[in-house]
């Protein structure tokens, strides 16, 4: 039952500016009616506009109806339907809205899981009206961050004044706020539509970075410098029609974000993940943890992988000059964008970074047939895990955790069905050797190609290439069980390295798992030519399981992410890159693709030695209890009905159905 | 009866409540929410109170008779039960609560029987006072002032 309540006539765009916060649009969700009641009347009080809800799927279901109805949402942490932890990543993903948890649990553990997975608030039960009163900071301080994007990334225009306003006074200053505030809130109600392409807007219209969009975004940038690529010129070049100069300043913005993690320099500051990252304890070892902060970053960051992934895509595959456009000097060890990974895959700890790297390879891997969305999802997906794993690494003790998380990665490979043991899954995980196939087969049908022994190795190191090409597949699909993309090979080399790199270059375990999966896919590359007849045979089968493994193992990592940590948000956005990719690769290109996946399967594992360890940290750890079943659902479910032109971020939570198998 | 001299009894009996601890802050948070548009709002919540709560005990007294019993099932149940009963005050009963989960977490079910009959009492009993308490409220609302 949800019931809408709208009390203030906030919404109608005339009100008046100096209002705020009252007005605010605020969706609570809480299974116990009690509290809903309680919390429904004390937000009226403070002049909200309330919307209860008691089931998270229908808050869910509210919020994407109404993509810009919601200001900020309140959910409570234990709910009989969706864990709201889930409901939280689920929002920062595809919402990006402000969430704040509350619990009648006051653990240390659970409220550091709310900040873990993005959580801008955490309340403790009973809540208190003064407590609700405040919840408007949060909305304003999001959108301060957008408008600090928007700054950043060149783009100021009127915008400038207000950051400024902002910036300058404390917000203790009425006059300031009220006037940010004000504007900002008028132009937010105002109508959407009209305000998409307002430069004045402070809710930045979702322009979604399709790999298309975002490889001309690259070749723009290349093509100006990546030093000289001001938004401006990157429109004109980029021509394309209804895109503002501020959507383009923004994801340059985020772009060179993405560069600069790549390359392993300090987290952006304005980098949602960043704050997220250190925040993070070196408890949340679990993959999805990192994952889930991957994702935040992912979501916070927006088309930022897709633009990394443009960027790798242009720069060819292997080829380092992609990493020449990038404006962070990509000889960091890690080097993510650059094809150097290789060395970095066997084994050296750069794990991180390697992952970083694997994940811009994976797309440069991907060959140019996938469509670029997928390229770009993968990246982004790519590209949260690594910024997640970077912060991560960085912030948590991962040595330990590492080691933790890879053994359980490679727990639940060696169980074969990481993913979810559903049919499927036993392709993938298990056998790095074979594999090719379908790891993803955990929820990939499609996977079933023909490595069927795979399944029953176990985890094989990647030490076959030929197998390794099938390989990589399972550990995509493995990895997402277990949160780790190393897939069945990963995780036995992972448990053995046990070296984690704690914190070795912040490799943040969920990252590596993507890393791994992207870094796979460079390596792949290399595994492929080697592995050329063994995976082409492959190939027909596995093309498609190959990409669904890219998929599933990119979906599962998202969802053990954000299962185990939380961390939602990146999940859903993982799941979309995988979508895209998988849906490209099926399309036709899935040779190439699975080339690519197999590679980074077989890379994935070798380097899962070195680097998984470091994700398996903490991220690993978790994924497994509840990435395995999540991941495997939903690579089932990716496989079911995948529909092929998916490639829309906008995939129903995680609901893979439309992958064509 | 005399309105003043009704109000004065509430006052009093509403004073001994929270003396007595079986009501706390949150309880006053809620008066507060009280006012024009809803001038029944507390007595609303804590009659939701009661609806949930039953089903709750409900389930939990299922719980406790299935065998084996499933502790974390049982934390569960007790995790809403004390969120919902702090949330309109319910002191005492949050308390005791809190003692049954820790006796889930030990996976104690001897304990966790016991001090759920706490539960339970405190349960009834403040169930009890609030209705008449409220009684008298209503009383007063409509009583004539002499």
């Amino acid at each position: 039952m949800s019931t809408a309540s709208s009390s203030a006539a906030w919404k109608t765009g005339d009100v008046v500016p100096d209002q705020f916060p009252a007005g605010l649009r605020v969706l609570v969700v809480d299974d116990d009616p009690t509290c809903l009641m309680i919390l429904e009347k004390m937000l009226r009080t403070c002049l909200y506009e309330v919307t209860k809800c008691n089931r998270a799927e229908t808050a869910l279901s509210m919020l994407r109806e109404n993509k810009n109805g919601f200001d900020i949402v309140i959910s409570d942490v234990h709910m009989p339907d969706m864990d709201g932890f889930k409901l939280l990543e689920h929002i920062g993903l595809e919402m990006d809205l402000p969430v704040i948890m509350m619990s009648a649990d006051d653990g240390k553990s659970v409220v550091m899981k709310g900040v873990t997975h993005g959580a801008c608030d955490y309340l403790i039960k009973p809540v208190r009206i003064e407590a609700l009163k405040n919840i408007w900071q949060h909305v304003v301080r999001k959108r301060k961050n957008e408008w600090k994007d928007f700054e950043q990334s060149g783009s100021v225009e009127e915008g400038d004044r207000q950051p400024k306003q902002s910036e300058d006074a404390d917000y203790s200053s009425s006059a300031n706020e009220g006037n940010w505030k004000s504007s900002k809130k008028r132009k937010d109600d105002e109508d959407d539509a009209d305000e998409r392409d307002d430069t004045s807007t402070l809710k930045k219209p979702r322009v979604v970075w399709s790999v298309e969009l975002h490889q001309q975004f690259v070749a723009a940038v290349n093509q100006l410098g990546i030093d000289k690529a001001v938004p401006k010129k990157i429109l004109e070049l980029m021509n394309v029609p209804g895109l503002t100069r501020e959507n383009v300043a923004s994801h340059l913005q985020k772009y060179r974000l993405y560069l600069r993690r790549l390359s392993g320099v300090s987290q952006h500051p304005g980098n949602l993940n960043n704050s997220f990252i250190s925040s993070q304890d070196a408890t949340f070892g679990p993959l999805s943890t990192l994952n889930g902060l991957d994702l935040q970053t992912l979501a916070a960051t927006g088309q930022l992988p897709a633009q990394s992934l443009a960027t790798l895509q242009a720069a060819g595959l292997g080829r380092s000059s992609a990493k020449s456009g990038l404006p962070m000097p990509l000889v960091d060890q890690r080097n993510i964008f650059s094809f150097e990974n290789p060395k970095l895959r066997f084994g050296e700890g750069q794990q991180q970074h390697m992952s970083n790297n694997k994940q811009i390879n994976l797309l440069h891997g991907i060959p140019t047939t996938m469509e670029p969305k997928q390229l770009a999802s993968l990246h982004h997906t790519a590209q949260s895990i690594g910024n997640i794993n970077m912060q991560v690494a960085s912030h948590s003790a991962q040595g330990s955790q590492n080691n933790s998380l890879l053994i359980q990665m490679a727990q639940p490979q060696s169980r074969g069905q990481l993913l979810s043991g559903d049919s499927v899954g036993s392709h993938a995980p298990r056998l790095p050797s074979n594999m090719g196939q379908p790891i993803l087969s955990n929820g990939i049908a499609a996977t079933r190609n023909g490595i069927p022994e795979i399944r029953g190795s176990g985890y094989n190191p990647i030490s076959q290439a030929s197998s390794m090409l099938n390989f990589p597949i399972n550990q995509t699909s493995e990895l997402p069980g277990n949160g780790f993309p190393i897939g069945s090979a990963g995780i036995s080399s992972l448990t053995s390295k046990g070296t984690f790199q704690e914190g070795s270059a912040g490799f943040m375990p969920s990252y590596d798992i993507f890393n791994d999966l992207n870094q796979h896919k460079p390596q792949n590359w290399e595994l492929q030519n080697v592995g050329m007849p063994f995976d082409a045979s492959q190939h027909s089968s596995s093309v498609q399981s190959n990409l669904d493994i890219p998929q599933s193992v990119l979906v599962q990592q998202g969802f053990s992410a954000s299962q185990v940590n939380g961390q939602n948000r990146g999940v859903g956005v993982v799941s979309k890159a995988m979508f895209s990719t998988v849906d490209s690769t099926e399309q036709g290109n899935g040779q190439n693709v699975n080339h690519h996946l197999n590679n980074l399967l077989v890379d994935n594992t070798v380097r899962v030695k070195s680097e998984r360890i470091v994700d398996a940290g903490p991220a690993n750890l978790y994924p497994d209890h509840f990435g395995q079943e999540d991941l495997m659902s939903a690579l089932l479910k990716q496989q079911e009905g995948i529909v092929p032109t998916e490639n829309e971020f906008d995939f129903d939570g995680y609901s893979m159905d439309n992958i064509p198998v | 009866m005399d309105r003043n001299r009704l109000q004065h009894q509430v006052a009093c009996m509403r004073r001994s409540l929270f003396d007595q601890g079986y009501l706390d802050e949150q309880f006053i948070q809620l008066e507060e929410l009280q006012d024009d548009a809803n001038p029944n709002f507390v007595q609303e919540i804590v009659t939701l109170f009661y609806t949930d709560s039953a089903r709750l005990i409900q389930s939990i007294e299922q719980a406790l008779n299935s065998r084996p019993i499933d502790f974390s099932k049982l934390d569960d149940y007790m995790h809403q039960f004390k969120g919902s009963s702090s949330s309109i005050g319910a002191k005492k009963v949050t308390s005791e609560c809190t003692v049954f989960r820790e006796y889930c977490r030990a996976e104690n079910a001897e304990g966790c029987i016991r001090s759920f009959q706490q539960v339970k009492q405190e349960y009834a009993i403040l169930r009890r006072k609030l209705e008449v308490y409220f009684q008298m409220v209503r009383q007063a609302a409509v009583a004539h002032t002499a």
